[in-house]
């Protein structure tokens, strides 16, 4: 069976929905002043395992499932939605999204077309299946005695282990028929160190649309235990951390954080559109240094933040957000995408059915540049080195952005030295990227652990960069 | 049906049939005790909202919510499994007794575990007044969320564009009952109006919001205020600058001081201190602020926000003191913390319930920003820079610049920064223009020898 009928299955037949049902209430959200419309029916089933304390003290498992309607009408949108699939709930919610219009009278669709075949980036099958309830609880054993093992100062030691395993099915007022099968795993560890007294925490995890094998082979579960323990061995070592502004050398991977507050959300459609944006109208204009091409990929096969369809059923693409320090596009839905008369780039994303979709970022990352990495280190002869942050925010109107290193360095005369305390590093969207006067090459994306919250609502993302140099940016430490 | 006319349902039969909800509960313990749970809970939560978003003047978005869920968590030899479905069907609930017993084979035990002790659950349960359906239909919300963006609109020809305006009306239903016998509900509401708008002048844009939030309609502020004073906020961001790297008094704003106290509630909640991943570790009896300083907890003011009843625990929330006279007195914990720490429960499942910080000695805000004379005042933070673990705090922040207890200029792009206990132990004083918009209230805070960095 392909996906559409895979996803009809699981999502229609249970309670006994027909193609003869969705295109009667596509008739009834039609009509009016009502433009456009779409169902996206979706279930989800998850369970997380957590281990604690040496024990597998939590284990959890849900399912959700339910279908949002959506009436669009110029550029006013009604949304509501049920957590019930059965008929009577759907026309009911139906007739609550298209009073947006006001409209009584009804409409009617054409025939049926299913969107074109779009070649799966992930496996259909559950994650959830793809181990026994046995060898999942193993897993976090055996990760908790590599972590205690790895040091003697480990003090602490939490892991956890989740999955899901999504259906949708978006059928829309054009005719359109899609369908996703969506797997995300993601497993991580978190640890203390204590040494005379001074406890530290390191943490570490990865995972992707894969299945849950993904952690046992080339021992990645384990080589997350290593990292978290290292980290948090540095973090035993550092100082306080120097404030004002310095040059700041962001190593690859994970910082690529910068990026996606920097520039991404910026040059999200919805924020151009409302021209709410610091990047509003400065298409085809500079907006960063020549050395920054930045691009938004969904379609890298198994990542975190990839996705065969998006959520509005537009298979996904790679888009160059900058190249070579020139804005080329904007990352667009379908109903901002036809407001400013532009493509729709597949970036309609949406964290359930129970939330209306707008554009978001998928994986977004820059691309190497020429520069061997530790000769951009050799080149400060007094800045800061990080290469782990937590999370990050922006306000995309202003322009300013902040994210916080969570493992960095002194750099003292081209060498890396003493590490230091977490920081947060704050600056200007476009006068940061016009500071980026080195790029390594050597581009790395994060383990897929990343999330983005827009609006109240959460989606898997991934980032990436390769090292490079911001000539001045803000550090916050405390130290003069 | 004209739905633009129609308005939420009041009455809370539509909300949820209490009466089926109260017997598919003990329907579902029951399942679970004769399946071989020991001991089991249920927690129930039904919502149904109406959330209409205007943008210059014209209609954005019209959203209707409306959300069920069933959690059911068993203990069978002291493991646990928990499973949860938006599903109620009886086929439904049977597959997720079914789950939560097999997950709690694979789950190890824990002599923490279990339900909360008897003797600590609500024996009766207070009407806290907590639900206020509101009689709104969407176009009266349209109307009122279009009035406030237009008061922010045409406040000054600086305010250029808007994110818009909204409005929002929820209503909750709450159940929990557990094998101990407990069986408790309630009904709640909350509405908000909030409006974002963006002035611009040469220098650039600055966007800067405003919203109101209560249990009751008729208690949110009026689309008046809300509307002018996001764009009066707006308005005093402009030509904001940079300031030098330096040691300097901040004064947090009474919005901004609220995360302060809410990151000592974090480092004093039983979750945190097991795991030891606090920097208030054993700190029971200590110091934790300064002594003009008092923190209690008012579960049951008649429509407060975070009242509450009982806790996640079904456990009887009451009125205690947890820092008098800077002395800390009472961690927040649940039933499974409180065993784990071998402490007295204290009814902080889920969280705390209408804290408040107090000070002895009382002064406006005005006397406040004199009682500082110079220094920078923080109206807005950004970022996830602290570290409960270590106390280490780096947040981006915005504000103003005070000379002479008056604000000069606006300030941003700068980091505040320094070592939570340390900054709660530097509290000098509170202002009483008390926030009173969460469920963590103080007033603005001055705290003294933190790092600023900037150019």
């Amino acid at each position: 069976m392909d996906i559409l009928q895979l996803a009809k299955q699981n999502l229609l037949v249970p309670s006994g929905l027909t193609e003869n049902d969705l295109t009667r209430v596509m008739g009834q959200l039609l009509g009016g002043r009502i433009d456009s419309g779409d169902l996206y029916f979706q279930s989800v089933q998850s369970e997380a395992y957590v281990l604690e304390d040496g024990i597998i003290k939590e284990g959890s498992h849900s399912l959700d499932q339910g279908v949002g309607v959506r009436a669009i009408s110029g550029e006013k949108v009604g949304f509501a939605y049920s957590d019930d699939i059965i008929l009577p709930a759907l026309e009911q919610a139906t007739q609550a999204a298209r009073c947006i219009a006001q409209a009584q009278q009804s409409g009617s669709i054409k025939a049926w077309t299913k969107s074109q075949a779009v070649r799966p980036l992930y496996v259909a099958s559950n994650p959830l299946d793809s181990l026994s309830a046995l060898d999942k609880v193993q897993l976090l054993r055996e990760v908790d005695a590599y972590a205690r093992r790895c040091d003697a100062r480990v003090s602490q030691v939490v892991v956890s282990l989740s999955g899901s395993f999504e259906n949708i099915l978006i059928v829309n007022t054009h005719g359109h028929l899609a369908a996703d099968i969506r797997p995300l795993v993601r497993l991580s560890v978190n640890v203390v160190v204590e040494e005379q007294g001074r406890r530290e925490s390191g943490s570490a995890g990865g995972g992707g649309r894969v299945n849950y094998d993904y952690f046992t082979t080339q021992q990645r579960a384990v080589g997350y235990a290593q990292e978290a323990v290292r980290q948090a061995l540095v973090n035993l070592q550092a100082v306080s951390a120097p404030a004002g502004l310095m040059p700041v050398v962001l190593g690859p991977g994970w910082p690529g954080v910068l990026l996606h507050e920097a520039v991404g959300h910026g040059l999200e459609g919805d924020f151009n559109r409302k021209k709410s944006s610091v990047f509003a109208d400065r298409m085809g204009e500079q907006v960063a240094s020549s050395l920054c091409t930045v691009v938004d990929d969904g379609t890298l096969v198994d990542r975190r933040g990839s996705l065969t369809i998006d959520d509005e059923g537009v298979p996904t693409q790679r888009t160059v957000l900058i190249e070579n320090g020139i804005l080329k596009n904007y990352l667009q839905d379908t109903h901002n995408a036809k407001l400013m008369k532009m493509a729709a780039t597949g970036n309609g994303r949406r964290q359930s059915y129970a939330h209306l979709p707008f554009p978001r970022m998928t994986n977004t990352f820059m691309l190497p540049g020429k520069s061997e990495p530790q000769d951009i280190i050799a080149s400060v002869k007094k800045g800061l080195y990080a290469v782990n942050f937590g999370g990050g925010s922006v306000d995309i109107t202003s322009g300013k952005f902040v994210f916080s290193a969570s493992e960095a360095y002194l750099i003292e005369n081209g060498k890396v030295t003493v590490p230091v305390k977490g920081a947060t590093l704050i600056g200007n969207g476009p006068a940061v990227m016009e500071q980026i006067t080195q790029v390594g090459n050597d581009l790395q994306l994060d383990s897929g652990i990343g999330s983005c919250g827009k609006e109240g609502q959460t989606v898997p993302v991934g980032v990436g960069q390769p090292t490079l140099l911001v000539k001045e940016l803000t550090v916050g430490g405390t130290q003069q | 049906m004209d739905l633009a006319n129609h308005a939420l349902p009041t009455h809370l039969s539509a909300l949820v049939d209490v009466a089926h909800y109260q017997k598919m509960v003990q329907q579902v313990l029951a399942m679970a005790k004769q399946q071989g749970a020991e001991q089991a809970e249920v927690t129930v939560q039904a919502s149904q909202g109406l959330q209409v978003a205007v943008r210059l003047q014209e209609v954005d978005k019209i959203e209707f919510n409306r959300n069920k869920a069933i959690s059911l968590t068993v203990w069978v030899a002291q493991r646990k499994g928990t499973a949860t479905t938006t599903e109620l069907s009886e086929a439904s609930l049977k597959r997720t007794v079914q789950s939560a017993l097999d997950l709690a084979r694979f789950t190890e035990a824990d002599p923490c575990s279990g339900l909360a002790d008897p003797a600590s659950l609500a024996q009766e349960i207070p009407d806290l007044a907590l639900y206020h359906p509101w009689e709104l239909s969407v176009n009266e919300a349209i109307a009122q969320a279009k009035a406030c963006e237009r008061f922010a609109l045409d406040y000054d020809k600086k305010i250029v564009n808007s994110d818009g305006a909204e409005l929002y009306s929820e209503q909750d239903y709450f159940l929990y009952a557990n094998s101990h016998g407990f069986i408790g509900g309630y009904p709640s509401s909350q509405h908000a109006l909030n409006c974002v708008v963006i002035a611009q002048d040469e220098a650039g844009m600055e966007r800067a919001y405003q919203y109101t939030q209560n249990r009751q309609p008729q208690q949110l502020w009026s689309a008046e205020q809300v509307g002018t004073e996001a764009a009066s906020r707006a308005l005093s961001r402009l030509a904001a600058q940079k300031i030098a790297t330096q040691h300097t008094p901040i004064i947090f704003n009474a919005e901004t001081a609220r995360s302060l106290i809410g990151h000592l509630v974090q480092a004093i909640s039983g979750g945190r201190l097991y795991r030891q991943l606090s920097f208030l570790l054993d700190s029971l009896g200590q110091a934790v602020l300064p002594a003009q300083f008092d923190l209690i907890e008012r579960p049951h003011l008649l429509a407060g926000l975070g009242s509450a009843p009982f806790d996640d625990d079904g456990v009887a929330t009451q009125a205690r003191t947890l820092v008098e006279q800077g002395i800390l007195t009472s961690y927040v914990l649940s039933a499974y913390s409180a065993r784990k720490l071998g402490l007295a429960n204290t009814g902080n499942a889920g969280g705390v319930h209408n804290l408040m910080l107090q000070s002895q000695t009382s002064m406006t805000f005005a006397q406040l920003l004199q009682s500082m004379g110079e220094g920078l005042l923080v109206t807005e933070l950004m970022g996830q820079g602290v570290n409960l673990l270590t106390g280490d705090y780096s947040r981006g922040a915005s504000g103003y610049w005070i000379c002479d207890g008056k604000i000069q200029f606006p300030v941003h792009e700068i980091t505040v920064a320094g070592n939570l206990k340390q900054m709660l132990l530097n509290l000098q004083n509170m202002s009483d223009d008390i926030d009173t918009r969460g469920n963590i209230q103080t007033g603005a805070l001055l705290v003294e020898g933190m790092m600023v960095a900037g150019s």
